[in-house]
């Protein structure tokens, strides 16, 4: 109880600080967009950030860069290819499944498959051993 | 035999990729413009502002685009050695300035030297981001074809030139060593 009580505190104090000052898109729809967008979209110079949360320079340049396509009728798609020609994969937080990043996406199953498959041996092995005495 | 084999595999795996990633500078991330010819600009020059300078002024020879400004320390670092790189006349260098004040760039190029044949002044920094620029000071290698063939990402100096930009120009060059 104490320790929800203390993760409903801290998750309430991040979400006040507000770093995007701007003012919201007077269209609803074209809002949730961006917001969803600056929070997909990594900034390059404070990397374990993304643009919605970042105070650096070129975050706020790149969120106004975002808000002027949106108003300009880009879609998500366009914009995200915007920033992916410009910065690399790395700009997006979940990117595009292609084979610069195959490992990245594939990688952890295959180490979860070679774990799983390690753990199978041993117990294979073990099962098979006689157990302290009694007789095989 | 696989008792050994596979842990000796495993660990040889592991070693080799923490090895390669704990070696790379996570700052430095590969730009997806090597390879592809210069984003276009269109940009005023810093001491002539009725001038423009275009990527078509880079092409046509094997050029650098320095990306600078004085609010930006690094840049101040490698200041002298680009001054003396632009003195051997091995490349010509061109600047970006990234989002700065005029009066302030022109007044450090006069005071430090100006290596640049021309610098485009970028005040919003639209520019910059249509070259992928995150952290000044950053150098462009383009080629005489207008086609971006390095990017170096931190302050430049003697070491960095040796090593990653002259044996890439010596070979568009065509010349080897």
């Amino acid at each position: 109880m104490r320790v929800l009580l203390a993760v409903m505190l801290f998750a309430a104090a991040t979400a006040a600080i507000a770093i995007d000052d701007s003012e919201a898109l007077a269209d609803p729809v074209l809002q949730e967009r961006y917001v969803r967008l600056a929070n997909e979209l990594r900034c390059l110079v404070c990397q374990n950030q993304s643009i919605a949360d970042s105070t650096a320079d070129l975050a706020a340049d790149l969120r106004q860069q975002v808000r002027e396509m949106l108003l300009n009728g880009a879609t998500d798609r366009e914009i995200l290819d915007y920033m992916v020609d410009r910065y690399g994969d790395f700009v997006r937080y979940r990117p595009d499944f292609n084979p610069r990043t195959y490992a990245l996406w594939i990688g952890p199953f295959l180490l979860l498959a070679v774990g799983l498959a390690i753990i199978a041996a041993l117990l294979r092995r073990y099962t098979r051993m006689p157990v302290d005495g009694a007789p095989d | 035999m696989i008792r050994t084999l596979v842990p000796a595999t495993l660990f040889a795996v592991l070693v080799v990729f923490f090895w390669t990633g704990l070696n790379l500078n996570p700052s430095e991330i590969p730009s997806p413009l090597i390879g592809k010819p210069a984003p276009s600009f269109d940009l005023p020059q810093l001491r002539n502002p009725g001038a423009r300078l275009t990527e078509r002024d880079l092409a046509g020879e094997i050029s650098l685009l320095n990306v600078w400004a004085t609010w930006c320390a690094g840049c101040r670092l490698e200041h002298d050695f680009l001054v003396q790189l632009s003195r051997t006349g091995e490349v010509s260098i061109y600047g970006l300035n990234y989002k700065d004040n005029r009066a302030d760039a022109i007044a450090w190029l006069d005071g430090l030297g100006d290596p640049y044949r021309a610098s485009a002044f970028d005040e919003e920094g639209r520019v910059s981001i249509d070259w992928g620029v995150y952290g000044a000071p950053e150098t462009f290698l383009v080629d005489a074809g207008g086609v971006v063939r390095y990017k170096h990402i931190g302050p430049l100096d003697e070491e960095i030139w040796r090593t990653k930009l002259l044996p890439r120009i010596r070979l568009m060059r065509g010349d080897g060593g």
